[in-house]
């Protein structure tokens, strides 16, 4: 039967089992952005010290993550630290590691920026109201920064959703890998399968992010 | 531990496949990037000038392409439109996917640009008798792409970056070799650090210029 291949999408548990592969993206995602968080706020703080190390270490760090692609990065976690350390990670810890990695940078560039962008006067007028630097940070600095790092924090974890697609490449079975099998087991029955299985991902895609995009954009304006 | 010297010798005979494999990835990265800046180019002008139907088909073009990740959007293109007989060769796909994802991201930036410049600068060109096209030419695009610069510059680097997922429609860019010497030799010590080194040719000199051409372009603002 030469149906429109649109009906694919529909048979069985197909759609139900594209959801499923899209969740397996998602979850490595948002753990990466719930541990980026912490980390790069830490990270944030570390880079904002005067010490020359924190800097040149931060630096070093910063640029190199930056710098190659997620996919080389994530190249190394997965097959070269195997090969060079015998430490052998499955593909979903070397993903959500890698990205961590990767996130923990963005985040702490931010969160950089932010510490960067309160005026000194802040804190003087904490010293002269009496306060701790501690006292200072958690009460005076840390409300205002958060502020500011809520939309690019949202907008980072879109960022994230879209660059974990990259782990059908070290053999996660994500939704692209779902759909490869779902188009090969319909390959005779439904020949167009690919057109509409594809369009379904560019889709689902979408609509996993596009919500989170139009949040930290809304966000940014009312908080400006 | 497995840490091992690195075999030079392998790295020799290889490397010429890495030359190769790079001036692939630059080659998609130019055409890409260039059709990328048109496209951005053309998108944030309808949208400075609010042409009426087309602005409201590029921001849904902009949603599109900056929610969705490039190797979804690759697979479609390379996977599924033949089924309505559109069929491209990889390498054209990858030029068309860079170009896709990357218009928005210009677009976005050069939009963020024209905006920012003042109106009081469009009106004084008009005063002067200046026309529309006159302005846009010798008022307004200049200092917006000064403005620009930065924003343009990471978009370059980020879609160098992007450039990497194109193994994933068999095109022979640097990570195709670099997996395919690991599939034949299991070499994954040299062909990783030959890849990071090969990503550090390409993307290093990119990012120095950048920084020189921000430095430069910081004094170009009217009036502060």
């Amino acid at each position: 039967m030469q149906a429109s291949g649109i009906n694919v999408l529909f048979l069985g548990r197909n759609f139900a089992r594209l959801i499923e592969g899209l969740w397996v993206t998602m979850r490595i995602s948002l753990l990466a952005v719930l541990l980026s968080i912490p980390l790069g706020i830490l990270l944030g703080m570390f880079m904002t010290l005067r010490h020359p190390l924190a800097k040149a270490v931060s630096r070093v760090y910063l640029e190199f993550v930056r710098i190659m692609p997620q996919l080389v990065l994530l190249f190394i976690a997965y097959f070269g630290v195997t090969r060079t350390f015998g430490w052998n990670w499955s593909a979903d810890f070397s993903a959500v590691l890698v990205f961590t990695l990767w996130g923990t940078a963005e985040m702490g560039d931010l969160v950089r920026g932010a510490l960067q962008s309160i005026p000194k006067h802040q804190y003087d007028s904490a010293a002269a109201l009496g306060m701790t630097k501690w006292q200072t940070f958690v009460y005076i600095i840390l409300p205002q920064t958060l502020r500011r790092l809520l939309p690019p924090t949202i907008n980072l974890t879109t960022r994230m959703i879209k660059t974990t697609s990259l782990v059908v490449l070290i053999g996660i079975t994500e939704v692209l890998k779902v759909g490869k099998q779902i188009i090969d087991v319909n390959r005779f029955a439904y020949p167009t399968a690919s057109l509409w299985v594809y369009g379904a991902v560019f889709i689902l895609y979408f609509l996993a992010c596009w919500p989170i995009s139009l949040l930290a954009r809304t966000l940014e304006k009312r908080w400006r | 531990m497995y840490m091992t010297q690195l075999d030079w010798e392998f790295i020799a005979r290889y490397a010429p496949l890495y030359v190769e494999a790079a001036k692939l990835t630059v080659y998609i990265a130019f055409w890409g990037i260039l059709f990328a800046l048109l496209v951005g180019m053309v998108c944030s002008a309808a949208l400075y000038y609010r042409v009426p139907v087309l602005r409201r088909v590029i921001a849904v073009y902009i949603e599109l392409s900056r929610n969705t990740p490039l190797l979804v959007q690759l697979f479609f293109l390379y996977f599924g439109l033949p089924n309505i007989g559109i069929v491209l060769s990889g390498e054209a796909c990858a030029i068309i996917g860079i170009a896709f994802l990357g218009g928005s991201y210009m677009a976005e930036t050069l939009r963020s640009g024209l905006e920012s410049i003042d109106k009081s600068q469009a009106e004084s060109a008009a005063s002067l008798g200046f026309g529309r096209w006159l302005t846009m030419k010798e008022i307004i695009f200049p200092q917006a792409l000064a403005v620009s610069v930065p924003g343009i510059c990471a978009n370059v680097i980020f879609l160098i970056k992007e450039t990497s997922v194109v193994s994933g429609i068999a095109l022979a860019d640097l990570m195709y070799v670099a997996k395919d010497l690991i599939g034949l030799y299991y070499r994954t010590d040299e062909a990783l650090t030959m890849l990071v080194v090969a990503y550090l040719v390409i993307l290093l000199p990119v990012s120095v210029a950048a920084t020189l051409l921000e430095r430069r372009l910081r004094h170009a603002g009217f009036g502060n």
